[in-house]
C-alpha cells in the first residue's frame, strides 16, 4: 500500500516545521480551530509521538462531535484514528473497535488500518463481524465511489492478525467486482495460507492494464515475500523502484530464519541477480 | 516489421500513439530499428511517465551504443527525475568514459534516490579499455572514492547500487589494480558488521563471495 498523506493542503511546509510536540499537543486540545487540530492529529502520528499526553489527546479526538463535513463525516476522528495506529498504542484497541461503527465510512476504514498496524487479536472478531452478509451485501453506496465497508482494509487486516478462522468468511471476496478487493482477499488468504493458488492470483494482477493495479500487486506481492513471483516481477510493466521495492521483500522473505548464517541459499543469490538487473 | 517502413514512420508511431500499450509497441519497433535517427525520439520518451516504454527505449538507446552518448548528454532532463533517473541507466548499460562525470555526479549529488541508484551501477561497470592507461587509472580512483562515499547514501537501495557497483569494479580492474581491490574489499567487511538493512547486507556477502573467487 502507498502511504496515505493526510496533510491538510492548506497548511504550509513552514507551519510544519514550526510545530513542536507540546504545541501540536496544544493544537489538538484546543476547539477554536478545527484545521489545527486536524493537522495536528496527523502530526502526532506522522511523527510518531509516543507521550502520553498525546495518546490521551488523540482518544479525546476520536469522539469529536465538532468537526464535521456537510455530509456528515468526521475528519478529525479519521487522522486520529490514523495516528493511533502509527503509534501502536494498545490503549487505543478498544476506541478503535468502537470507530468500526462509526457512520463515516472513512473512519471506518482508517479504524480497520490503525488495528492492523497495533496488531492485537482482540479486533479479529469486530473486523470479522463487517464481513457480514458475505460478497453479496458488499455493494457500493449509492453516489459514493466507495462499498458499504472498507473491506480492502478490513481483509487485509485480518490477513495481518492470522485471523485464521475468517478464511472462509474472506475466500468469496476473490470474486468481488472490486480488483482491490479482490487482491486483498488474495493477499490475506495467502497469509494465512500460505498456499501458492493465492499468491498466484496476485502474480496476475501483475499484467493487468492499468498501472495503479500492478503497482499494488508488486507492494502486495512484496509484503507478502511471495518468492515464486520473482520473474514476474522483474518482468512487470513499472517503475523499477517498486519492483525493487517488491523484490526485496521477497529477499527477506528468502533469508529469513538463516539471518546469521554465513551461505546464502541459491534462493537468495538468484533474488539479488534479479534485482541488480533492475537498478 | 515490415522492411520497407522507414525509421521517420516508426518516429511518427511514437509520436502518434494514443494508448500505453500502443507506445509500447511503437517504441519497441523503433528501438529495434537500431536507428540512429531515432535517439531524440527515444530519449524523449524517458520523460512519458511510462515505464514499459521506457524499459524499451533504454534497451534501444544501450543497442545504439556510444552514438547515443552525446545525445544523451546534451537532452539530460533536469526536470524531470523519472526521465533523469532512466538516462543514467542508459549511460550506465552504454559504460562510455564520456559520461564518468555525469555519473560521479548523480551518484553522489541528485536529489533522486532512482538516479542515484542507476548512477552508482553505472560507475562499476565503465569500459575502461576505452582509455588510456593513465586516464584510466584516474578515473577508476574517481569511480572508487565516490562509491565508497555513495556506501553511507540513506537509501537502502542506493546502497545496494553501491555495492553492485564496487564488486563490478573489483572484477573488472582487481587484477591490474590491487590497491583498488584492497579497498573494496575493506569496504565490504566492514559493511558486514555495520550495515543494518538485511537485504543490503546480504548483497555485500553476495559481492564478497564473487571478488574473492577472483584472488583466487
Amino acid at each position: 500500500m502507498f502511504e496515505q498523506n493526510s496533510q491538510p493542503s492548506q497548511v504550509t511546509s513552514s507551519e510544519a516545521e514550526q510545530l513542536t510536540v507540546d504545541q501540536a499537543i496544544a493544537n489538538l486540545k484546543q476547539t477554536e480551530d478545527l484545521g489545527l487540530r486536524y493537522y495536528a492529529a496527523w502530526w502526532l502520528g506522522k511523527f510518531r509521538v509516543q507521550e502520553a499526553e498525546a495518546i490521551e489527546a488523540l482518544l479525546a479526538a476520536m469522539e469529536d462531535e465538532e468537526d464535521r463535513t456537510s455530509d456528515g463525516g468526521y475528519p478529525l476522528r479519521r487522522n486520529a484514528a490514523t495516528a493511533l495506529g502509527k503509534l501502536g498504542d494498545t490503549q487505543a484497541v478498544k476506541p478503535l473497535i468502537r470507530c468500526l461503527d462509526c457512520p463515516d465510512f472513512y473512519v471506518r476504514e482508517s479504524a480497520a488500518q490503525a488495528l492492523e498496524m497495533i496488531g492485537d487479536a482482540t479486533a479479529i472478531p469486530p473486523l470479522t463481524k463487517m464481513l457480514d452478509g458475505g460478497l453479496e451485501a458488499a455493494i457500493q453506496v449509492a453516489g459514493k465511489p466507495h462499498l458499504v465497508q472498507p473491506y480492502e482494509a478490513i481483509i487485509e487486516a485480518l490477513g495481518t492478525l492470522q485471523a485464521t478462522e475468517a478464511i472462509p468468511l474472506i475466500e468469496p471476496f476473490l470474486e468481488h467486482f472490486f480488483p482491490k478487493v479482490k487482491y486483498a482477499a488474495a493477499r490475506a488468504l495467502y497469509q494465512l495460507t500460505s498456499k501458492s493458488l493465492y499468491g498466484d492470483i496476485l502474480v496476475q494482477a501483475l499484467e493487468r492494464d492499468e498501472l495503479q493495479l500492478r503497482r499494488s500487486a508488486l507492494m502486495d506481492l512484496g509484503a507478502i515475500g511471495y518468492v515464486a513471483a520473482g520473474e514476474a516481477i522483474t518482468e512487470t510493466l513499472a517503475e523499477n523502484s517498486l519492483k525493487l521495492i517488491a523484490l526485496k521483500g521477497l529477499l527477506e522473505q528468502t533469508l529469513s530464519g538463516s539471518v546469521k548464517c554465513s551461505e546464502l541459499s541459491p534462493e537468495s543469490i538468484k533474488m539479488m541477480g534479479l534485482m541488480d538487473t533492475l537498478l | 516489421m515490415n522492411h520497407k517502413t522507414t525509421t521517420h514512420q516508426l518516429i511518427q508511431a511514437v509520436e502518434d500513439a494514443d494508448s500505453a500499450d500502443g507506445l509500447l509497441s511503437a517504441v519497441e519497433a523503433l528501438a529495434d530499428a537500431c536507428d540512429p535517427e531515432a535517439i531524440p525520439t527515444l530519449i524523449a520518451v524517458l520523460g512519458y511517465n511510462n515505464p514499459g516504454a521506457a524499459v524499451a527505449a533504454v534497451d534501444g538507446l544501450i543497442a545504439l551504443g556510444e552514438t547515443a552518448i552525446p545525445s544523451l548528454l546534451e537532452l539530460i532532463d533536469t526536470y524531470n527525475y523519472g526521465a533523469r533517473a532512466w538516462a543514467v541507466r542508459a549511460c550506465a548499460g552504454i559504460g562510455d568514459p564520456r559520461t564518468l562525470d555525469l555519473l560521479l555526479t548523480s551518484a553522489s549529488s541528485d536529489f533522486s534516490q532512482s538516479v542515484r541508484r542507476a548512477a552508482a551501477r553505472g560507475l562499476g561497470i565503465i569500459r575502461w579499455e576505452k582509455l588510456s592507461p593513465q586516464k584510466a587509472n584516474i578515473a577508476q580512483n574517481q569511480a572508487l572514492e565516490t562509491l565508497l562515499l555513495v556506501c553511507q547514501d540513506g537509501e537502502w537501495i542506493v546502497r545496494y547500487a553501491a555495492v553492485v557497483g564496487l564488486q563490478e569494479l573489483a572484477l573488472s580492474v582487481g587484477k591490474t589494480r590491487p590497491d583498488v581491490m584492497e579497498q573494496i574489499s575493506i569496504q565490504f567487511q566492514s559493511m558486514v558488521d555495520t550495515e543494518t538493512e538485511i537485504a543490503v547486507g546480504a548483497r555485500v556477502k553476495m559481492a564478497l563471495g564473487k571478488i574473492s573467487s577472483l584472488s583466487r
